[in-house]
């Protein structure tokens, strides 16, 4: 089992998107559990959503995750509020949404393995719009490998209709443009 | 907040709270995007900023001029909106 | 076995399926935190003409109660849904369909009640109705979610049951999660539910009273009329849910057990936090201990029989309450012991409470729960008193 953690803002998208994975996931025949951290819903403050994915077994832990393999990080500003990539695996992965080099990224998060990817830049230009939830989708696919990039396609097809086309470049273009190390 | 560290014996009666405006002690500024800036060479000092803050985190200074206390701005950005004179301009927050 | 899509779905989505699949006529509720999911999909449902149902927006829960027992009178197959201090709000009509044996159906999405205000989950709102005469049964997960209130229909329109049922999802916890989940086709389920037949349909042509004034005189026999009705249920609950089992493959049982062979140590759940209690459960078994897990599914009528056959080798029952019940502990334990009481042999029951307002409980709480249980009975056989106690709680 994969557990991630994607930490956001409210009204960031954050929930949706562990959503749209865990659908991805379980058309893919896997076992997917999203969880949003319950609660009210504040516009733009820190909250966590919740992801887990198993190949093989039903997933049947139902509590926040405390301690994730995976912390994908929406909004770089909120790599200093609380200490969340401590809260890390040892050998956890944070990815995030950044302008900054990869390098420079590298030398200031105390993790592993990080991802790094401008995801605003990408969304401002194939969306038009600051929201980087789909197009995180692609740091998070290259990075992992949770689920393949085709997969995410018909449930962000069923969630957004009409938009759905952009949110999938969006998301293509972050794969491409994902950085690992 | 601090309250995630309370034990149950910490709580007042009916867990009231004795504190007036202690919502104010919530860091609520790193929610904001967007910070006001000001620039006051424009500001009549009409306080219309500090009536329509729905969070009261407007301050008037000494000389008369207002400032928004950042712990707590969430970056609303109803003070630029309601401005007459144009004087506060909402900056986006960059990465550090 | 019938055919069948794996879907994600979210708790709340999952409920609202099977009320479509159920072709319900009349939804009647009011949103609330956690439930509100579950009305946003069927009024959904409802504009988009996929469900062919009236949907009265009430002003209160009150209200909806009410709307749900006139439109059962009428002959309706009725929906509504609450949660927390809306179930508590709509406590006063909870009591009329089941004493007047309307089979309305409800979903709740179990929350605290207040103060201090809490929208997340416990079973306080649970607790406060279990005297209410309504079949009352426990999801712990989303696939379970939508089962039991497919079957619920069936169950409370039984012409031998006439009585309402509810089905408690933990708020949040189901209502909120998007799992995989087996949904059947539509015409897999058609004929499953049968038509409603309401003997006593309001209807012109042959004029009813209902909900009548009773004096002294007659009130007792209406009551042991009601109680004997209502206890002999669990034939047909079983039937319908072996019914469903033999359409879609997947077997209910008033009380559920889970590695109990040979087990001395029974730990007792209800509800979502269960299936992280087979994890605990797992994990002590891989370090050699007997201890096994059973699940109060049926919650109204109290299955005593398969309870007590569940316990009869069990040394020690371990109880988890996520309600308080001021001054009296934690309210599925006394039940618990007040069913063991006249038994020859019976396990030890130590109680405790956790989970409350949304208090995560993780594998650890249970295996805590489980090793200090064990002390407490060795305090016990020392003649010393124990009390319930809550687990987690900052001092």
């Amino acid at each position: 089992m994969i557990e991630i953690c994607i930490y956001g803002r409210g009204g960031q998208g954050g929930v949706t998107l562990a959503e749209l994975v865990a659908h991805a996931a379980i058309l893919e025949g896997k076992h997917a559990q999203s969880m949003p951290s319950f609660g009210p819903e504040r516009r733009g403050a820190p909250v966590f959503a919740f992801l887990r994915v198993d190949e093989t077994e039903r997933i049947k832990v139902r509590a926040e995750i405390k301690e994730p393999d995976v912390l994908l990080v929406l909004d770089p500003g909120l790599l200093g509020v609380g200490d969340v990539v401590s809260r890390l695996k040892k050998d956890g992965m944070t990815i995030v949404n950044t302008i900054k080099s990869h390098d420079e990224m590298k030398s200031k998060i105390e993790a592993n393995k990080i991802a790094t990817v401008d995801a605003m830049g990408i969304a401002r230009a194939v969306l038009g719009l600051p929201i980087v939830n789909t197009t995180m989708i692609g740091a998070l696919v290259k990075a992992t490998g949770i689920v393949k990039l085709e997969s995410m396609e018909a449930p962000m097809e069923e969630r957004f209709g009409k938009v759905a086309a952009k949110n999938i470049a969006a998301m293509r273009k972050a794969y491409e443009e994902t950085v690992v190390s | 907040m601090g309250g995630e560290k309370l034990g149950w014996k910490d709580l007042e009666l009916g867990c009231v709270v004795t504190e007036p405006g202690s919502a104010g002690e919530y860091k609520t500024g790193d929610w904001r995007s967007e910070r006001p800036v000001r620039e006051n060479e424009k500001c009549i000092k009409c306080g219309i900023c500090y009536i329509y803050c729905p969070e009261a985190c407007i301050k008037e200074d000494e000389e008369g001029y207002f400032e928004a206390d950042l712990y707590y701005c969430k970056g609303c950005g109803i003070c630029a909106h309601e401005c007459p004179k144009g004087v506060i301009t909402m900056v986006e927050e960059v990465e550090e | 076995m019938k055919k069948e899509k794996v879907v994600g779905l979210e708790g709340s989505f999952a409920v609202a399926e099977a009320v479509r699949l159920a072709n319900t006529d009349v939804i009647a509720a009011y949103p609330i935190t956690p439930q509100t999911h579950i009305v946003e999909r069927l009024s959904e449902m409802v504009a988009e003409g996929e469900l062919d149902a009236e949907f009265i927006c009430v002003e209160s829960e009150h209200t909806a109660m009410s709307a749900c027992v006139g439109a059962s009178a009428a002959g309706a197959r009725v929906f509504t849904c609450t949660a927390g201090q809306g179930l508590e709000l709509m406590h006063e009509v909870l009591y009329i369909p089941s004493s007047m044996r309307l089979p309305v159906v409800a979903v709740i999405a179990n929350r605290a009640l207040s103060a201090p205000l809490s929208v997340w989950c416990d079973h306080s709102d649970m607790m406060a109705v279990r005297d209410i005469g309504w079949i009352q049964m426990l999801a712990e997960n989303n696939q379970q979610a939508f089962d039991l209130t497919l079957c619920a229909y069936r169950i409370a329109e039984d012409s031998d049951v006439l009585f309402p049922a509810m089905v408690h999802i933990d708020g949040f916890y189901l209502s909120h999660v998007i799992e995989d989940m087996s949904l059947p086709e539509d015409e897999e389920v058609a004929g499953f539910i049968p038509e409603y037949e309401y003997p006593f349909t309001l209807d012109p042509d042959k004029p009813v009273s209902m909900g009548c004034y009773a004096p002294p005189f007659i009130y007792p026999e209406a009551k042991k009329a009601q109680e004997v009705a209502f206890e002999s249920t669990i034939p047909q609950i079983l039937e319908t849910w072996k019914a469903f089992g033999d359409r879609f493959g997947r077997y209910y049982a008033p009380v559920e057990k889970y590695r109990m062979e040979n087990a001395k140590i029974a730990l007792l759940t209800m509800g979502s936090c269960s299936e992280t209690a087979m994890l605990a459960i797992d994990e002590l078994r891989a370090k050699g201990e007997d201890v096994g897990l059973i699940r109060l599914r049926l919650w109204r009528p109290f299955p005593f029989k398969e309870f007590r056959e569940a316990v009869k080798d069990v040394e020690v029952l371990v109880v988890l309450d996520r309600c308080v019940s001021f001054g009296m502990g934690g309210p599925v334990c006394s039940e618990v012991k007040s069913a063991l009481y006249d038994q020859q042999k019976k396990p030890h029951v130590v109680g405790f409470i956790g989970g409350l307002g949304g208090r995560d409980i993780l594998i650890e709480g249970f295996e805590y729960m489980i090793r200090s249980a064990l002390e407490k009975v060795k305090a016990i056989e020392r003649g010393e008193e124990i009390e319930t106690e809550m687990i987690g709680v900052r001092e």
